[in-house]
């Protein structure tokens, strides 16, 4: 067994390489950098769960001082790491996120109503842009019923995001 | 930023609130977030799968391209060592090699076509020249509904095609009329439906809504045949408003690989061979550019930072037969009389004296005979070096070799200038006016953008130039243009800017890789010369899928080509993995297992990231090696062979398939068993990998079933095909 030092070392480069992978996805000059509108989608593909807001406060922790619109891999790298260390952003467990349906389901009634949640998602907190609905509404509608069975949703979606 | 302080450990807190009959609106806005946050997550993740399944397919095209080129080293190669070996001239592959050799003239094939009858039962549509709008009415009608048109109709719309194309420049320029627009589109590949939809939204070409198409008609799709008769069908009805330029894939060693050969073979079972030696000939005189209005270039790849348009213009274009044959100069040219057959770049009365020197690690024992007689001499010696290169090692033109600085257009000066006592005394060996030619044809149909300044060989494709805003500046600068558009690469959007919007992609295969993969579009150019984009993509399915399921869709072939190249490189993969596991547990960390797939397969993938859909773990979390082959096997019982040999095959099936074809000159689908051992011993020998001689005499022994001396290679191949065990469906066809 090797020491807790290199343990924690070993755990940090596999860290290192697993944001590095991530972020090669997107960086498609070969060239360490990234158009910023995608370090969203890479941090969230790196299991974190963060609000637009947390979202945009890491953008200007990282971004040049002139934004060019490019994020470096440097600069990305030791905050994201550190993201991921502390275990920001975490994951947000099935129970609470069936809560948050069953709370803009107001009449109880175990699903809602497409109009209902679209009102909702784009209205409120942090809207929706109409693609994103339009996307959301294509899986979540029951292509039967017209309603959103929220509960089934929910499953089949983290059944289809564990890797 | 404040660390943990997330709206998730808010909603916690919410919890006992739920039962409360109408919420508070403070509530309903938290639920959102939360649902937002998750939902977005959600997306992120498949978008992420996503861009990694593009990178998959678009890693594979590249490498199967770069396979392509170095195959034609080989063919070089082979030209060279089958007369020591056989002694009887290199007649196996010369054909394909040198230019057609064509007894026949033009006319007396004209009337040949003519004479062919067509049966009485034939039903398609029938061609007579000129052509009349009614007549690409009915080849429209006749698409759609899956006939085809008789072999006669194809060689005479071929034969057409030709002799107009014959008179066009290489570089074409025209306006557009008046209050009008033009209409641009890329990559077709093959994929009727995509031609059928661009016609069927922005018009059929006609005056009145003119057309370039640039480049890469055929391939990959299963109607290349249809899209050129129905290019060309127009073209000749509008020669002055429907413009085609010529793509990578307008290339017959291009087609041995993608398709377009056995696409014809398989349609035109009498006619094919003809057939494809006319579509050989045109392909060869398509226009390599186009210019509108004096400001839009347009090209299927790029440019490179030699790239010379008033030099391209005086080319003689035809020559270049294909990008896989680079120009040589070998004895054969210079020992004429040997071979009737002078290759059409060999120009004995050019005042050329080309000294290059091999520079690699290649053999240099061959006939590298410079005979510099002196100064001023008008020898026309040249160096061989450039198509011998074994192992695979690219060819020089293709593989990084110092640009001459931005020496273009002096070289071509000297050319026709009687100067050369000047440059002879130089050390820098000068390309020969062929393979300035040659390069500069390649650099058009290969070349990509990159947002890095300079020009740098293409790597990842293996042929052409990557080339960076500055070589699109000066370029556009030069000649006054504002734009270039270009195809080539396939995008997500059909179309991509680059290079502060000089450069705009243009493809129009939807669906490229996979169903879902890409949209498809083209472009409209008005008078003020403002690019309008329209996309499309044609859907097989009536109900629209879900991003879920396309991602899955793409996905999972992707993850199935992948299975097939780790399969084909199971010993190589398996030695390195028992290199970390020395203790012989049949496991190794998820970072070990990634470090040697990455290093085997030389392909710059997420691989940790996909490591869940390529290799089992252990309870303990480490990677189960074996289980990365577990899937796949032969496709049939195979042959004894051992299986370091069969693991060859398998790799390099696509290229022994291409080689086979060459060598089966008809198409029947067999060659002599003799043949068979010959080329598989250069083949091998090519590719520095060993193999047993006596293995492959067994083999050809097995191969021949009725011992009649000739082998079914078809068959052969279909042995060595892997097959996904768990998946029956049928093979995606890379």
């Amino acid at each position: 067994m090797a020491e807790d030092k290199d343990s924690a070392e070993a755990i940090v480069s596999e860290v290192h390489r697993k944001i590095s992978e991530a972020f090669d996805v997107f960086d498609h000059e070969f060239n360490k950098t990234v158009d910023v509108r995608e370090i969203g989608t890479i941090i969230r593909s790196l299991g974190c769960f963060p609000s637009e807001g947390e979202l945009h406060d890491i953008i200007a922790e990282i971004e040049e001082e002139e934004p060019t619109g490019y994020i470096c891999f440097e600069k990305f790298l030791p905050t994201m790491t550190t993201v991921l260390m502390e275990r920001r952003f975490r994951p947000i467990p099935e129970d609470l996120l069936l809560q948050a349906f069953e709370v803009l389901d107001q009449q109880k009634k175990g699903h809602l109503e497409p109009e209902e949640l679209t009102k909702y998602l784009t209205q409120e907190g942090e809207p929706f842009t109409p693609e994103e609905m339009e996307e959301m509404m294509s899986a979540a509608l029951d292509p039967d019923r017209n309603v959103i069975f929220y509960k089934d949703f929910v499953s089949m979606m983290s059944v289809d995001n564990h890797r | 930023m404040g660390c943990g302080s997330s709206v998730a450990i808010d909603t916690r807190r919410l919890t006992p609130e739920v039962t409360a009959k109408i919420p508070s609106p403070a509530l309903t806005m938290k639920a959102a977030i939360l649902i937002q946050r998750w939902y977005r997550r959600y997306i992120a993740r498949l978008e992420m799968r996503q861009r990694y399944t593009w990178n998959i397919f678009q890693s594979i095209e590249y490498a199967g391209e770069q396979d392509q080129l170095q195959l034609s080293s080989f063919f070089s190669f082979m030209l060279d060592n089958f007369t020591q070996l056989s002694g009887n001239g290199p007649d196996l592959i010369s054909h394909l090699l040198d230019p057609v050799v064509n007894p026949q003239t033009d006319r007396a094939r004209l009337t040949n076509h003519e004479q062919i009858i067509v049966p009485e039962s034939y039903n398609g549509p029938r061609l007579t020249f000129p052509l009349t709008v009614s007549q690409t009415d009915a080849l429209l009608t006749a698409f759609k509904n899956q006939q085809q048109l008789h072999g006669r109709f194809v060689l005479q719309l071929l034969q057409e095609t030709k002799k107009l194309l014959r008179q066009m420049p290489n570089v074409v320029y025209f306006s557009t009329p008046y209050a009008k627009e033009i209409t641009i589109c890329g990559d077709l590949h093959g994929r009727l439906d995509d031609l059928l939809l661009i016609f069927y939204k922005n018009g059929l070409p006609s005056a009145e809504t003119p057309y370039v198409f640039n480049g890469d008609f055929v391939d990959r799709g299963k109607k290349s045949v249809e899209i050129l008769i129905l290019l060309f069908a127009y073209l000749l009805l509008y020669p002055d408003h429907m413009h085609l330029n010529r793509g990578n894939h307008e290339d017959h060693i291009m087609n041995l690989r993608y398709g377009f050969t056995k696409e014809v073979m398989q349609k035109y079972k009498t006619h094919g061979r003809d057939i494809l030696k006319l579509i050989q000939e045109v392909f060869s005189l398509l226009p390599l550019a186009t210019v509108i209005d004096n400001k839009v270039l347009v090209v299927h790849g790029g440019i490179s930072d030699v790239t010379d348009l008033d030099f391209l213009r005086s080319i003689e274009r035809h020559k270049v037969k294909s990008a896989m044959r680079f120009p040589r100069c070998t004895p054969e040219h210079t020992q004429v009389a040997r071979s009737s057959r002078a290759p059409l770049w060999s120009r004995p009365e050019s005042p050329l004296c080309d000294s290059r020197r091999s520079e690699g690690k290649t053999t240099k024992k061959r006939h590298c005979h410079i005979t510099r007689q002196g100064s001023g001499s008008s020898s026309s010696s040249s160096s061989s070096s450039l198509m011998c290169s074994p192992r695979g090692s690219l060819h020089p033109c293709l593989t990084p070799h110092p640009c001459p600085s931005a020496s273009m257009p002096s070289l071509t000066d000297a050319f026709q200038a009687p100067f050369l006592d000047s440059f002879s005394a130089l050390l820098v060996p000068l390309p020969s006016r062929e393979e300035v030619e040659w390069k500069q044809v390649v650099d058009l149909l290969w070349s990509d953008p990159k947002s890095q300044p300079g020009c740098r060989p293409n790597t990842f494709r293996g042929g052409g130039c990557y080339f960076g805003p500055d070589v699109t500046r000066r370029l556009l600068e030069k000649h006054a243009l504002s734009l270039l558009i270009r195809s080539h690469e396939c995008k997500r959007e059909g179309y991509e800017l680059c290079h502060d919007g000089q450069v705009i992609t243009i493809f129009s295969a939807s669906n490229y890789y996979e169903e879902g993969s890409n949209r498809g579009a083209y472009i409209k150019l008005g008078q003020e010369l403002v690019p309008r984009f329209f996309q499309y993509q044609v859907s097989h399915t009536t109900r629209k899928l879900t991003l879920m399921q396309r991602v899955r869709v793409g996905e999972g072939s992707a993850v199935r080509a992948l299975q097939e190249k780790l399969f084909a490189h199971r010993s190589e993969l398996m030695a390195a993995f028992q290199h970390y596991d020395t203790s012989n547990s049949g496991c190794i960390s998820v970072s070990e297992w990634a470090v040697v797939v990455e290093s085997v397969l030389r392909m710059d993938l997420p691989w940790r990231t996909l490591r869940p859909r390529l290799a089992r773990l252990a309870p303990d979390g480490m990677v189960e090696y074996q289980s990365c082959f577990e899937d796949m096997g032969p496709g049939q019982p195979i042959p004894q062979v051992s299986p370091n040999f069969a693991e060859t095959l398998y790799r390099y099936r696509t290229d022994l398939e291409i080689i086979f074809n060459i060598i089966d000159k008809d198409h029947s689908g067999q060659i002599s068993t003799e043949e068979f051992r010959q080329t598989w011993r250069l083949f091998s020998a090519h590719l520095g990998v060993e193999v047993d001689n006596k293995a492959i005499d067994d083999l050809a022994r097995t191969m021949d079933f009725n011992k009649d001396g000739s082998i079914d290679f078809n068959e052969f191949l279909e042995a060595f095909r892997v097959v996904h065990k768990l998946d029956s469906k049928d093979q995606q066809e890379c």
